[in-house]
């Protein structure tokens, strides 16, 4: 009999029962709520009736609605937001529920705040009505994403049931190049293998490119395993995660602490475990990796040229395409490097940690922001926000012309009410480059921080090469 | 729950593949804490030639007068991808839309469909493209009827194919069943679970007086 996997272990602990037909009554270990659907769940809950098992295992952050602009307050831009605000605050205190409230120094995006508080932790189960919640898998946890109606599921029986999704390893075989990061690495396995390329699997990203990553590295690999079509994503505890959740606030201390990390040292998948598939990548070969579609998986290395439908074998697959270059206002053949751009954004779930804020400050140093571009920062959390500030990183931004702002999701999609111009071209950090996600047909970019910065002091689209070489 | 067992409907065929939950119900429109009023915001960036007056698009398929009451959606390839977002199937469901039919899903939405008692019934795309290619003939006429008892897809005057569905989503679409209801059936054993998981995981449960 072969091994198990770090996924195999994670569901073993935590199913309850498995019924004739697979499925099974897993019990989950922490729930996040935020104010676009916590309202609703909390709501619902009291509504039926039914109490929430273990408040204390449930959090609650604002992130979705709040206005990002300094000086904000409950009545934000966003039509009826302050709505959903009030609703949730009220729902959240009724239920007993910890909430990170807008003036709250600890608030920010839930998939920033839950590991930096140690709320996620090696070896839990963690769900949360955002699909984003993947990122989480990043600390070794079994974390995913589910609709409201879960929520109150989770919230009221502490479990979930569900089919146990089957197990892929994606390897990254080697060392990156300089100045490619975890974005490229997870933007290039989608545009090889597609935007539902994960479907039905839990994703183990490992390999030595991996190992190498920062714990804020791994969690921007884990962001888009979603976009991947996967259940979740995941990277196994190893010594980077261990001292990373050492000392967090809700991490266990003492005794429970020496019990933890014992028990996080066996999740790892063994040598004879078997996945259902396996994808094998030569870190090395990988680029600055940009979008150039209306889909994760319609991306390429920053100095290819715009790909060509008739090259695409599948029919829906060309539509799809030349749908997106229609929507793009793009040509086949296109080099991205020429494109002007309108406006660049930093943040998002997927890259607004520290890391991810000074690697773009690298880029920004002593330059500007090229005339005519609107430029943004948003910092994933105000604990992040005073940790760039305490080494100066909000002076090198606004030095360079971006806007520094408050801790939540912002430009990613009409957060805080607020949109990037019609048919605007936004080169972006964030995960999704979906037809109007970022504004009335705006034409989105996605890339890394690095590749952000630099496109915004070009004024278009450019690696970061091309900046710190000039 | 609504229970789904047959249903008998117009079909409109959307083929796109990667149809994401902010094109079903963009964040703009998704203006109440609450579970409805959203039906007007479905497909709005397609639906509507100008969103703000709601003048609707005559070239977008539900908005055509031989898909007038469309019940069932023929989709491509991971449709219901990107947001979690429940308004997505709120909003179809609101719109009359009972079943879709893709050769897959994005895996949340699938889930939050039949959680709301919508059908998302995988077949392949080979299937799905003449299927609507008979719709796309006559869409009031070629009504498609889906037994799940059965497990049967039938177009009118034509043979039945059978269909596959896994038996926990046929189960609790059948029944209509409270999931939330069905779970708390099993409170014992999951509280003795719990018990014998603080021992071994002791390190997991935040303490009841934890001020942090």
């Amino acid at each position: 009999m072969s091994g198990q996997t770090a996924f195999d272990k994670l569901w073993a602990a935590h199913a309850i029962s498995t019924d004739a037909d697979g499925s099974t009554l897993l019990l989950i270990d922490r729930v996040f709520l935020h104010e676009r659907t916590g309202a609703v769940a909390l709501e619902s809950l009291a509504t039926a009736g039914r109490p929430i098992l273990a408040p204390e295992q449930a959090f609650c952050t604002m992130d979705h609605i709040v206005d990002t602009t300094l000086g904000r307050s409950d009545d934000t831009r966003m039509p009826s937001g302050g709505e959903f605000i009030r609703a949730t605050r009220k729902a959240a205190l009724a239920a007993g529920i910890r909430l990170f409230d807008l003036d709250d120094p600890l608030q920010g995006i839930v998939h920033v705040i839950s590991p930096e508080l140690g709320i996620a932790l090696p070896g839990l189960t963690v769900v949360c009505p955002d699909s984003h919640t993947c990122t989480q898998g990043a600390l070794g946890a079994l974390a995913f994403g589910i609709g409201s109606s879960e929520a109150e599921h989770a919230l009221a029986t502490r479990c979930l049931r569900l089919q146990k999704p089957r197990n892929m390893r994606v390897a990254f075989h080697g060392a990156l190049a300089p100045g490619v990061s975890a974005k490229d690495m997870i933007l290039h396995l989608i545009s090889q293998h597609g935007a539902d390329g994960g479907r039905g699997h839990v994703v183990e990203f490992s390999g030595t490119a991996v190992q190498n990553l920062g714990m804020e590295g791994r969690m921007t690999l884990c962001n888009m395993a979603v976009e991947f079509g996967a259940f979740s994503g995941l990277v196994a505890p190893d010594d980077t995660t261990i001292k990373y959740v050492q000392g967090r606030p809700y991490a266990p201390r003492g005794p429970a602490w020496e019990t933890a990390v014992a028990a996080w040292r066996h999740l790892r998948s063994d040598d004879d475990a078997a996945f259902d598939q396996q994808i094998d990548i030569d870190a090395g070969s990988i680029a600055p990796t940009i979008t150039w579609g209306t889909s994760p998986q319609h991306a390429v290395a920053i100095d290819q040229p715009v790909p060509d439908p008739a090259s695409e074998q599948d029919p829906a697959r060309t539509s799809a395409m030349q749908r997106a270059l229609t929507y793009m206002g793009l040509t086949p053949g296109t080099d991205l490097r020429g494109l002007p751009i309108d406006a660049a954004f930093i943040g998002s779930c997927t890259n607004s940690r520290l890391s991810d804020l000074r690697s773009a400050a690298e880029v920004l140093q002593g330059r500007r922001v090229a005339p005519g571009v609107r430029a943004i920062c948003v910092p994933g959390s105000m604990s992040v926000k005073r940790a760039a500030e305490a080494e100066g990183l909000d002076t090198v931004f606004r030095a360079a012309g971006f806007e520094w702002r408050e801790a939540g999701c912002s430009m990613c999609f009409f957060a805080g009410g607020e949109s990037m111009g019609y048919r605007e071209r936004v080169v972006s950090t964030t995960n999704r480059n979906f037809e109007s996600r970022q504004g009335p047909e705006t034409r989105t970019h996605l890339a890394s921080p690095a590749t952000v910065a630099a496109s915004a002091v070009l004024g278009r689209l450019g690696a970061a090469a091309e900046v710190l070489r000039a | 729950m609504t229970p789904f067992t047959v249903h008998t409907g117009v079909a409109a065929p959307l083929l796109r593949e990667n149809v994401d939950t902010d094109a079903i119900i963009p964040s703009r429109e998704m203006r109440t804490t609450g579970k409805s009023g959203l039906a007007p915001g479905l497909f709005a960036g397609w639906r509507y030639q100008d969103q703000s007056t709601r003048t609707p698009n005559p070239d977008f398929i539900l908005n055509r007068p031989e898909y007038h009451d469309c019940s069932i959606l023929l989709a491509g390839s991971n449709f219901g991808c990107g947001s979690s977002r429940e308004h997505a199937v709120w909003a179809l469901k609101e719109f009359g839309i009972r079943c879709i039919i893709a050769p897959s899903f994005g895996a949340i939405f699938a889930n939050n469909c039949v959680r709301n008692g919508l059908l998302p019934l995988p077949l392949p795309a080979q299937e799905i493209a003449e299927l609507a290619d008979r719709v796309a003939q006559d869409p009031q006429h070629h009504r498609l009827q889906i037994d799940l008892k059965s497990a049967t897809l039938t177009m009118a005057g034509e043979c039945s194919r059978p269909i596959s569905v896994d038996s926990t989503t046929r189960r609790m679409l059948l029944e209509g069943l409270d999931a939330i209801g069905l779970t708390l059936q099993s409170t014992d054993s999951v509280q003795a679970f719990i018990t014998e998981d603080r021992r071994q995981r002791p390190w997991a449960y935040i303490a009841h007086d934890s001020n942090r």
